[in-house]
């Protein structure tokens, strides 16, 4: 495998990911990774690493945020 | 005020009429209202990292549903009641940035999208890549703190479709910014964050 298609599939890496190639590009990129360990590791790598900044940079609401988002309602409706 | 016995019914009507819409109205904004409570907890998560701190998020959060209650009617129901909120938000945080001093954001240098799998490679083996826990050892502080580092730009992009799981389309419309721009500002903003976590954790 030349590094030119290495070059290729690292190109294409991010918008693979987020699902944003055309059916052709990802023709491309299957086909390359197909072969390529190098680049296997490093597209698993890059999926695993978002998943993981997803989860460690989320922080769940305050307790009490809730309450006093509720408290800016509009005055209650009559049934 | 007529005194013909025909005109009193129909004024009867008529107010009775409009008691029917301010009800059906009133019941609209709760159905919304509820709608957009039940959202607080994934509006906090992205407001989060857009801010320094807890305190900051909590206000914007707090500030952006003021105006969501005041500004109701113009949310069109069916549509994304998340990209909307956050789209308030994204604004009041603008308008609040402008307001504090702000050093100018400087630029990191940005490598390749290889770049962190390269460099664990390079520390640890081309092995470890294969592990199931190797991220996990970027830790969590890093992430925070490196998100933090990136400039705010790109940390809003990064934030909107990595943690909010917005599509680059909604992304768009939140920040008022061409398709294209949340494109390039997320790959290099994913590109710098990689190496900002590269020499935190890999030195």
């Amino acid at each position: 495998m030349s590094d030119g298609d290495c070059d290729k599939c690292e190109e294409l890496l991010q918008a693979y990911l987020d699902r944003d190639l055309t059916a052709r590009e990802v023709a491309i990129a299957e086909g390359h990774l197909d072969g390529c360990d190098y680049c296997r590791r490093r597209y698993r790598f890059e999926a695993q690493l978002r998943r993981y900044i997803r989860i460690s940079a989320s922080e769940r609401m305050p307790a009490g945020l809730r309450a006093k988002l509720a408290e800016l309602r509009g005055p209650a409706a009559e049934t | 005020m007529s005194e013909s016995g025909a005109a009193e019914p129909e004024e009867a009507a008529a107010a009775a009429d409009a008691a029917r819409r301010l009800a059906s109205e009133a019941r609209e904004r709760v159905h919304f209202e509820e709608e957009a409570l039940e959202l607080a907890d994934q509006v906090y998560r992205v407001a989060r990292r857009m801010v320094g701190t807890r305190e900051e998020a909590e206000e914007l959060v707090q500030d952006t549903y003021a105006r969501a209650f005041r500004g109701w009617r113009s949310f069109t129901p069916g549509t994304n009641m998340r990209a909307w909120l956050l789209r308030i938000l994204t604004n009041l945080n603008t308008d609040r940035g402008r307001k504090v001093q702000r050093t100018p954001d400087l630029q990191p240098l940005e490598e390749s999208d290889y770049y962190l799998a390269n460099r664990v490679a390079a520390v640890e083996g081309e092995q470890a890549l294969e592990q199931e826990q190797v991220v996990e050892r970027l830790s969590q502080g890093g992430v925070v703190n490196a998100l933090a580092e990136l400039p705010h730009d790109f940390r809003d992009v990064v934030v909107l479709v990595d943690l909010g799981e917005f599509s680059y389309a909604e992304s768009a419309q939140i920040l008022d910014i061409p398709i294209g721009t949340v494109m390039s500002r997320l790959h290099r903003g994913r590109r710098i964050l990689k190496k900002i976590l590269a020499e935190e954790s890999l030195t």
